[in-house]
């Protein structure tokens, strides 16, 4: 008996001796949920600003645009600061999911190219701070794919079979099939995304994975010959393996932008909006956009990035390569069609 | 003879089989580069580098607290039970087990989906997000079941004469259930403990769905840095706890033999 | 001196945190949201009955069961020598099987990628054998082995349980009335281990139909599962209904199935006895 009372009485200690840890932690300092998409930080960066503010940072990441939707619209989550693409903002914004960002706090704003302001998505510019932007786009290994790569079209090659990764992400993977198919990849034709559904399915023997941030490893390491990335981790890929090219096929492709945004019922609006400024100080932009590779919508930090990295057009294409480029949008009213046809696609056999 | 020699054949190849993906990680671990292909050199970085990381060590915090608060919480609401349960008529008592055992049979991913619908579904009211509380409710829920299924047994066995004796003696009910009771059904109750810790630290699926605002525990960790490509920490960490499994299992067994040791002297 | 108050608590605790939640569950897979507020379908339940939805529910169940068997193949020699050894060996051996479920179980699958992926150590020693599509990661080979190499232990044990609790003199008797090896393993161990086998068959085909992180590890979300299918609902696509009726049908499964393998069991043990 004796030895039971021990054995709880031990435990007890250490639960409470715990949870003063805990509480010590917790209750010192302010807080603030930061949802980005993995390896899209560096990370020292959270590490100062979590110093110089004495705010604690919990930082949390996410796969695709929709995952982060509906972790936030599920209502389970609080989350102070986000990092949604263009059209997730738009759909985000229409069902007031955002928080208006006080831009009287964020004096840095100052240095974002006008180009990325008073777009489609945020067209008053009340919402979102640009983050990164860049396109979508086929990665190749020059070792094991001797014809040139210029259309989409080549990750439907049997050639390549088991060669290939596509991403696991909705929007894109049906968008970029779109584009070879010669629509628009926000396309409201019903008929035109059963055509895409199809063209994924007959593509599925071909791919030897759907990846998300994995797939940067995996080219690296060459487990395969052709990849549709985002740019800029094509710039991180071309830099670990000198024998990935990247191009935007001609059919046309995805143009987009990341931004950070406050999402409503946010806590710490104050601390978030320091955040965000304190990634717009010139210093830090460039450190994360030269760090994860993704081209910067700030003058300042593009500046001061190596000229190399500025005349590659994987980071910096020209107006030529992005004329056929679309930007998504929220296609609200019908975006439960692409839900439906990725999950019918995912779930097929053969 | 031969039957002998193959038999110790066939067991060192499932040996093989369970121990070769757990010796790859640990001397990758040591592994100078980054790419799982080829052998760069002797190092110590990554552990260097996972001990720095403060995520890991919040989600090691979170695991270990979890696992411990919920199984204490577990084991006194579920040892109250049984005790309860066993002295219930027939029908009622039928009604709650099979209700117990729900959580057991019920696919883990099912579990982990309708607690989700609860606290998405309660946040309106009680304003708690997902995240660590939510992640320690779930995990005593799954737990509770597992530690009435090993009391339920001892208290079976249990001789009803000495409870009854001890009252006649003019003991309270309360004291003659925590002297006499407890003590009997208490190899039960820890059986439940251990079990209940055990499944909490590996937990995945329930925790995955239950959990938000990046509160992570270790399994979650683990699957996030699997999906974001190679990441030899994980190498690192993998032999960090079979080590510490390992030796935890030693002691035990040291532990247990010298007990038994001990017992037969005492036979003597 | 009844003590059932005792049990209130956990009671309480029972009805918020299991019947609500499979309430709400029922709820969410029998509802769907209209612009005249909730109303009652069956629709969620009827899209299931797509025939890339059922392709996607006999799939799961058609890798689980080459699981369970390969399981059951691997697994019942291993219980019986395990069993047959002396007291310490057994003991020893015994533990040494169970080390590796101790490891956290996303830890052991991750390292199955090491191992299968291009350039790993399978790949070569396939390789080196001249083996043709030496690629194992990302097939369905590859999910198997994967539910093989974290299920085999759930096989072994209860296998390994019930064949050291078996009674020697019975085996002793057979070999004195002339069997051979061969007779007694067939008309004495196997019979008399049926109820572990059982238990070790549903013990790994439970978790192996439901598995979500197996098959996205290792399976390279070509051909999903039911698990990856109600985990993309609630974590990607968003349709708590579609979702939910999809955990629905399978709860509804997996209990039958369980039901009836209980029903088995126990008929045989009720046979046993005679």
């Amino acid at each position: 008996m004796r030895k039971i009372a021990r054995f709880f009485g031990i435990i007890l200690v250490v639960v409470v001796f715990l949870t003063i840890l805990a509480g010590c932690g917790g209750t010192s300092r302010a807080q603030l949920k930061v949802y980005n998409w993995g390896d899209y930080i560096d990370e020292s960066v959270i590490d100062e600003f979590e110093e110089k503010y004495n705010i604690d940072v919990i930082y949390d990441t996410f796969a695709t645009n929709e995952e982060m939707y509906v972790k936030i619209k599920g209502g389970g989550s609080d989350y102070d600061v986000a990092f949604p693409s263009d059209y997730m903002i738009e759909r985000m914004i229409r069902e007031d999911m955002l928080e208006k960002i006080n831009f009287d706090n964020i004096p840095n704003y100052k240095y974002i190219d006008d180009r990325f302001k008073n777009l489609d998505y945020d067209p008053n510019n009340e919402y979102s701070v640009p983050y990164m932007w860049g396109t979508v786009g086929i990665i190749y290994n020059k070792k094991m794919v001797d014809e040139p790569v210029d259309s989409w079209q080549i990750l439907w090659n049997e050639k390549y079979a088991k060669q290939i990764f596509m991403l696991d992400s909705s929007r894109d993977s049906i968008g970029i099939t779109l584009k070879m198919l010669g629509y628009s990849l926000n396309t409201r034709n019903l008929d035109e995304l059963e055509q895409a559904k199809e063209k994924l399915i007959e593509q599925k023997s071909l791919v030897l994975s759907y990846m998300g941030d994995d797939i940067k490893d995996a080219m690296i390491g060459e487990q395969a010959a052709l990849a549709v990335v985002w740019s800029g981790d094509a710039v991180y890929m071309k830099r670990e393996n000198p024998d990935l090219e990247y191009v935007i096929p001609k059919e046309g492709s995805n143009l987009w932008f990341d931004a950070m945004v406050i999402l409503k019922g946010s806590k710490n609006k104050k601390e978030a909006e320091l955040f965000i400024n304190f990634m717009c100080e010139p210093e830090i932009a460039f450190r994360n956009t030269d760090y994860i590779g993704y081209s910067t919508p700030h003058i300042e930090a593009k500046k001061m990035l190596d000229p190399e990295i500025l005349n590659d057009t994987t980071a910096y294409p020209t107006d030529e390569e992005l004329a056929n480029c679309e930007v998504f949008e929220a296609l609200s009213d019908i975006i439960q069609e692409y839900d439906r046809v990725w999950t019918e696609v995912k779930a097929a056999t053969k | 003879m031969v039957t002998r020699l193959v038999k110790r054949i066939y067991l060192y190849l499932i040996f093989m089989f369970l121990y070769a993906p757990i010796v790859v990680l640990v001397v990758y671990s040591f592994n100078q580069s980054k790419s799982r292909g080829h052998w760069g050199g002797f190092t110590l970085k990554w552990y260097l580098e996972l001990f720095k990381d403060t995520e890991i060590s919040r989600a090691l915090y979170n695991t270990i607290m979890i696992a411990i608060l919920s199984a204490v919480i577990a084991t006194i609401l579920g040892t109250a039970a049984a005790i309860g349960i066993h002295d219930m008529k027939k029908i009622p008592k039928a009604i709650v087990m099979n209700l117990t055992y729900l959580p057991v049979l019920n696919p883990e991913i099912v579990t982990g989906v309708s607690l989700m619908l609860l606290f998405v579904f309660s946040k309106a009211i009680t304003r708690i997000g997902l995240g660590f509380f939510t992640m320690l409710l779930s995990h005593i829920t799954f737990n509770i079941p597992y530690v009435i299924l090993s009391v339920l047994p001892k208290l079976k066995q249990l001789n009803k004469h000495i409870y009854e004796a001890a009252l006649d003696l003019g003991a309270t009910p309360f004291y003659a259930l925590w002297r006499v009771v407890v003590p009997e059904i208490l190899p039960g109750i820890l059986t439940g403990f251990m079990l209940a810790f055990t499944l909490s630290i590996d937990d995945f699926v329930i925790s995955f769905f239950t959990t938000g605002s990046g509160v992570s525990n270790l399994s979650i960790y683990v699957y996030s840095m699997a999906r974001r490509g190679v990441n030899p920490k994980i190498n690192a960490l993998s032999t960090i706890m079979f080590l510490t499994v390992l030796i935890l299992l030693l002691i035990v067994n040291k532990r247990m033999s010298k007990d038994n040791s001990h017992a037969k002297e005492g036979v003597k | 001196m009844k003590r059932t108050w005792y049990s209130y608590p956990y009671l309480v605790w029972m009805v918020i945190f299991i019947v609500i939640p499979f309430l709400l569950l029922l709820f969410y897979t029998f509802t769907v949201n209209t612009d005249k507020g909730l109303m009652f379908t069956l629709d969620h339940i009827k899209r299931l009955w797509d025939p890339i939805y059922l392709m996607v529910l006999l799939r799961s169940i058609v890798l689980a069961i080459i699981c369970t068997i390969i399981c059951l193949i691997i697994g019942y020699p291993v219980g019986l020598i395990l069993a047959s050894r002396e007291y310490r060996s057994k003991k020893v051996l015994a533990l040494l099987f169970v080390i590796p479920m101790w490891i956290n179980f996303l830890l052991r699958t991750y390292a199955w990628m090491t191992l299968l992926e291009k350039d790993g150590l399978v790949y070569t020693i396939l390789k080196f054998f001249r083996v043709p599509n030496p690629q194992l990661l990302y097939t369905d080979q590859a999910v198997v082995l994967g539910m093989v190499y974290n299920f085999l232990p759930f096989m072994v044990l209860p296998i390994y349980s019930v064949l050291t609790k078996l009674d020697k003199n019975i085996i002793e008797a057979a070999e004195d009335l002339g069997a051979n090896y061969i007779t007694i393993l067939k008309r004495v161990i196997v019979p008399l281990s049926l109820p572990g086998v059982i238990s070790g068959i549903t013990m790994v085909f439970m978790p192996a139909v439901t598995t979500f992180i197996i098959s996205r590890l290792l399976g390279g979300g070509h051909y999903i599962l039911v698990g990856n299918l109600i985990e993309q609902q609630f974590m990607v696509v968003g349709d708590w209904h579609f979702g939910s009726a999809i955990s629905f049908v399978l709860m509804v499964v997996i209990l039958v199935s369980m039901g009836i393998m209980r029903k088995y069991d126990n008929e045989y043990e009720g046979g046993a006895i005679w």
